[in-house]
């Protein structure tokens, strides 16, 4: 139920179905940041997610760049801030800053 | 992440042992730590090395920073467990809430009527007395034990095992007045006083809670609350 046991066997599962799948993980946090270092995101090639990084803020672009890791099969870095409400950018509404490790499962 | 890496991280999960990834933040290369050792990334330091085995102590992930060097480790534990002694209502609803919170929910009770009436499901149901039951499941720092069936007969043998393992909570359900006849019972049988301080009863945070649901969330509650440094690890609700 969303816990690091369960995606990461949800993980496995879609790679022994020979779909493509990226890990992300929260590596660093800065200030109120709304998932704990160590929060997992699985994603498949074609957009199918189990987990979370931030409780719904940045998910869309992780799950974007996670796509884009598994067809390159090179690991990515992301940092996320503060969102701008008016210019519609992505961010967290909570004022934190994350770091995510995103990589292939190869 | 090589698939033998996840592979072997959830293999280890499964025999109850917990493991962590080192990932290099600058390149993605991986090392494996299980049982004690760290297999892969030959050119880490030893520092690095006892970093590794402290997080994986310690059972929190955590970003290590050395000079021009960032190594992250992922511990992944087995979920905490619950034992629960009395197959009674507030466990048919307290093992399913249990297990949405992450945590591997258990069922004690030598009473088949009771065992029988299902409401179970996904649950890991033990028909064994108490004391054998726990002895089997040896609860260790990451264990929760709670009594519910109200009966000595039953509550008492586990309690007496639980009190004397490192279960990192233990409750009983009843009113104030049976808890005083039970401390005193605990004692006759020879629980120091410290044992016996260490007894959550009555159990759950007082949340006005009525219905056995609500006992349920204000158990869950505070078992979470002892786990998470939020409450002392003893005394009464």
């Amino acid at each position: 139920m969303g816990d690091e046991r369960s995606i990461l066997e949800q993980a496995l599962a879609w790679r022994r179905q020979g779909r493509g799948v990226a890990l992300a993980t929260v590596v660093a946090t800065w200030g109120s940041s709304p998932r704990p270092v160590g929060s997992l995101l699985a994603v498949e090639a074609a957009g199918d997610f189990v987990g979370s990084v931030s409780g719904g803020c940045v998910e869309a672009a992780v799950i974007e760049a996670a796509q884009s890791v598994i067809a390159s099969g090179t690991p990515r870095r992301l940092e996320f801030g503060v969102s701008d409400a008016d210019a519609w950018a992505v961010g967290l509404a909570c004022g934190g800053r994350i770091e995510v490790f995103v990589e292939p499962v190869s | 992440m090589k698939l033998a890496t996840l592979e072997a991280v959830l293999a280890a999960q499964a025999r109850g042992e917990r493991a962590a990834i080192l990932t290099d933040l600058a390149d993605g290369r991986q090392a494996l730590v299980v049982g004690g050792e760290v297999l892969g990334m030959p050119t880490l330091g030893e520092s690095e090395r006892a970093l590794a085995m402290a997080a994986v102590a310690s059972g929190r992930s955590r970003l290590v920073e050395t000079a021009g060097e960032r190594l992250f480790i992922q511990v992944v534990a087995p979920p905490p467990r619950l034992i629960l002694v009395g197959a009674v209502h507030i466990a048919e609803v307290l093992a399913p809430m249990a297990a949405l919170a992450g945590w591997s929910a258990i069922i004690i009770d030598p009473r088949q009527r009771w065992r029988q009436r299902g409401g179970f499901a996904g649950c890991h149901v033990v028909g064994d007395w108490p004391d054998t039951a726990l002895a089997a499941l040896a609860p260790d720092a990451e264990t929760a034990v709670v009594t519910l069936t109200h009966d000595p007969k039953l509550d008492d043998p586990a309690l007496l095992a639980a009190l004397a393992s490192p279960a990192f909570y233990v409750g009983a359900l009843g009113s104030r007045r049976t808890h005083g006849a039970r401390l005193a019972r605990l004692a006759a049988a020879g629980v120091a006083e410290a044992a016996r301080a260490r007894l959550h009863a009555p159990v759950g945070l007082a949340i006005g809670a009525l219905t056995p649901a609500e006992i349920a969330v204000s158990i869950l509650a505070e078992i979470i609350a002892v786990r998470r440094g939020a409450l002392a690890t003893g005394g009464g609700g």
